[in-house]
């Protein structure tokens, strides 16, 4: 993916329906923002309002019915079929996820968490043990670094899902609720966390959330409604 | 770094606990292919014992083991008078059962000529037989002791030798005692009906008979001439050695062999559904993880791996657990169980493919798992 001065997430004119006919439902219909280097921008609305819909768009899991988006200025999709045949690759390279339930591999060690994107990206294990350290480190949980998932509370393992979904230095970063299993200082703590990304990496954050504690760490916060940005 | 590996090591026992379940079951489908081989073994084991190589019996039969043969106990003589003959003698096979102090014990009572083919070939204790009456040499799976007394119809006879692994095809310990001795016990009659032929005039009862007389043959002559020389006379038919293996391993025992070949397709068939269960069931637990997998970018060999490896290694720590567990236990089972290495090899290619296969549902299931489910709350 080449450097650009174009937003990270362009999403234009995005709708999106499920089933036909009677059944058919419009979970998006036409939205469009950009998010840019550096930016941290919510996405509120409530249960159904197509939140979901958008970060699995973005997130290249799931392909609009009309509409155009482009990562890091390149177009993905556009003209009704993705652009790229190997999504998968682009997510791993480009894009990093944090959960609202974290989401670590049970049986790997928060090292090994981090480590395995490293290696799925084919650096070699050495490499890749590094800087799983190194960014456990950044993110103050090195010392739980051979902890497994069962072994962390709730704030470790997020700051550990935080490391994996940096790992491969990704410029766009999808936050699906990241603080709602926290309590509000550990919430708080992963916000701060995700801002110093979003400056250190230039990286582009989009964070779907309901907490309204939260919503002053927000560059831009998008509320979504019915399918459309109101 | 194998996912594989660390997710087993991480839920070490109930991987292995899994796997102590799928062994017994794979120490079953080991046992019934020992169980088959025995069955032939044993069924072969008589047949082989006098080392002949031609086995001669009544005409249109297929004696002595498969049918009823009888035949003159003077024909032994013509036998041994056939040009290129070495060696000829005479038979008979009976099952008998007896009482000792153990309980109730049947046995299968062959009589021999001392001095000619047919008798025990190998004593493991004892001596073989000396006296021309009231000896007898029997296999240790009955439970004899040298010196012990053995009533055998109305006569009463002394165990004087012992020998290892002489059992009929169904399993019951082969004795040995002199042709004379089994000429009495099985032709005969007793006394009140012995009494009651000659008042009524007829004639005392001709005990002259054998079931087969066996025969070997020169190195230096083909064994066929010689049993086409045998075959001109008409009352008699002739098996070679590998004829009557022939008879043995596929008339004899066919059903027994076909059902247990039956039965072990179906454990086969059953240890495939319960690793596919097995590993779908792995697998079911595992949907987030794999969701999560595909989101961040793993491709599908990565998960194919993830799934397939274990199931592998289930199958081969199962495999090990029950050949270990099968070799260990072999020795108590009641009749003979032979684990033979190519059987044992095919049956580890077998758990592979069944692996492959049992867990090709798992890795369906996988594949169909949507990467978005990772972000379901």
């Amino acid at each position: 993916m080449t450097e650009t001065a174009a937003p990270l997430i362009a999403f234009v004119d995005v709708r999106k329906h499920y089933g036909e006919g009677t059944a058919r439902v419009d979970a998006l219909r036409g939205v469009s923002f950009d998010v840019s280097a550096g930016e941290v921008v919510g996405l509120r609305g409530p249960s159904g309002s197509g939140k979901t819909t958008v970060l699995n768009i973005v997130g290249c899991i799931l392909a609009p019915s009309e509409g155009e988006l482009r990562l890091s200025g390149e177009p993905i999709y556009a003209g009704g079929r993705w652009l790229r045949s190997d999504l998968r690759r682009l997510r791993l390279e480009n894009i990093g996820f944090i959960f609202q339930f974290h989401n670590l591999l049970p049986f790997l060690t928060s090292t090994d968490n981090v480590a395995l994107v490293l290696r799925l990206a084919g650096q070699s294990a050495g490499a890749a043990k590094r800087r799983a350290v190194e960014l456990l480190d950044y993110l103050d949980v090195g010392h739980r670094r051979n902890a497994f998932p069962s072994q962390l509370s709730g704030g470790e393992a997020q700051r550990v899902a935080i490391a994996r979904a940096l790992a491969n230095r990704p410029r766009i970063i999808l936050a699906d609720e990241p603080t709602a299993a926290l309590d509000s200082q550990r919430g708080q703590v992963v916000m701060d966390l995700l801002r110093r990304v979003a400056v250190d990496q230039q990286a582009a954050i989009i964070v779907v959330t309901h907490d309204d504690k939260i919503a002053d760490r927000f560059d831009r916060v998008l509320e979504i409604r019915d399918g459309l940005l109101v | 770094m194998n996912l594989a590996l660390r997710d087993i090591r991480h839920n070490l026992g109930r991987f292995l606990l899994t796997c102590v379940g799928l062994s017994l079951l794979l120490a079953i489908v080991m046992s019934m292919l020992g169980i088959y081989r025995g069955l032939i073994a044993e069924a072969l084991t008589i047949a082989r014992a006098p080392g002949v190589d031609l086995w001669i019996v009544e005409t249109n039969t297929r004696g002595p083991f498969a049918e009823a043969s009888r035949l003159p106990g003077d024909t032994r003589e013509a036998v041994a008078r056939v040009a290129g003959v070495t060696e000829a003698g005479a038979l008979t096979f009976q099952s008998v059962e007896t009482e000792t102090a153990a309980g109730k014990l049947r046995l299968y009572v062959m009589g021999y000529e001392p001095g000619r083919p047919g008798g025990p070939t190998r004593i493991v204790e004892g001596r073989p037989i000396a006296q021309s009456r009231y000896e007898v040499v029997a296999d240790r799976s009955a439970g004899l002791s040298l010196g012990q007394r053995l009533r055998l119809g109305r006569r009463e006879f002394l165990v004087v030798g012992l020998t290892a692994g002489q059992v009929s095809s169904g399993g019951d310990p082969a004795v040995f005692i002199t042709l004379r001795d089994s000429q009495k016990l099985q032709f005969d009659l007793a006394p009140p009906a012995a009494r009651r032929e000659i008042a009524r005039g007829g004639n005392e009862a001709v005990n002259d008979i054998v079931n087969a007389i066996v025969a070997r043959v020169s190195p230096d002559v083909p064994v066929a001439s010689v049993a086409d020389g045998v075959r001109r006379w008409k009352h008699l038919a002739v098996l070679t050695q590998e004829d009557q293996e022939m008879v043995l391993s596929r008339s004899v025992i066919e059903r027994a062999r076909r059902q247990i070949g039956l039965f072990t397709s179906l454990l086969l068939i059953v240890s495939t559904v319960i690793i596919a269960l097995i590993i779908y069931t792995l697998t079911i637990d595992k949907t987030r993880e794999i969701a999560t997998l595909k989101l961040i970018g793993a491709p599908d060999r990565i998960i194919v791996g993830l799934i397939m490896q274990q199931a592998l290694a289930m199958g081969a720590i199962g495999f090990a657990f029950g050949i270990t567990f099968i070799l260990t236990i072999k020795d108590g089972f009641p009749r003979r169980v032979v684990i033979e290495a190519p059987d044992v090899a095919a049956l580890a290619a077998v758990v592979i493919v069944v692996c492959i296969v049992a867990s090709s549902l798992g890795v369906r299931l996988a594949l169909k798992v949507d990467p978005a489910t990772a972000l379901a709350g």
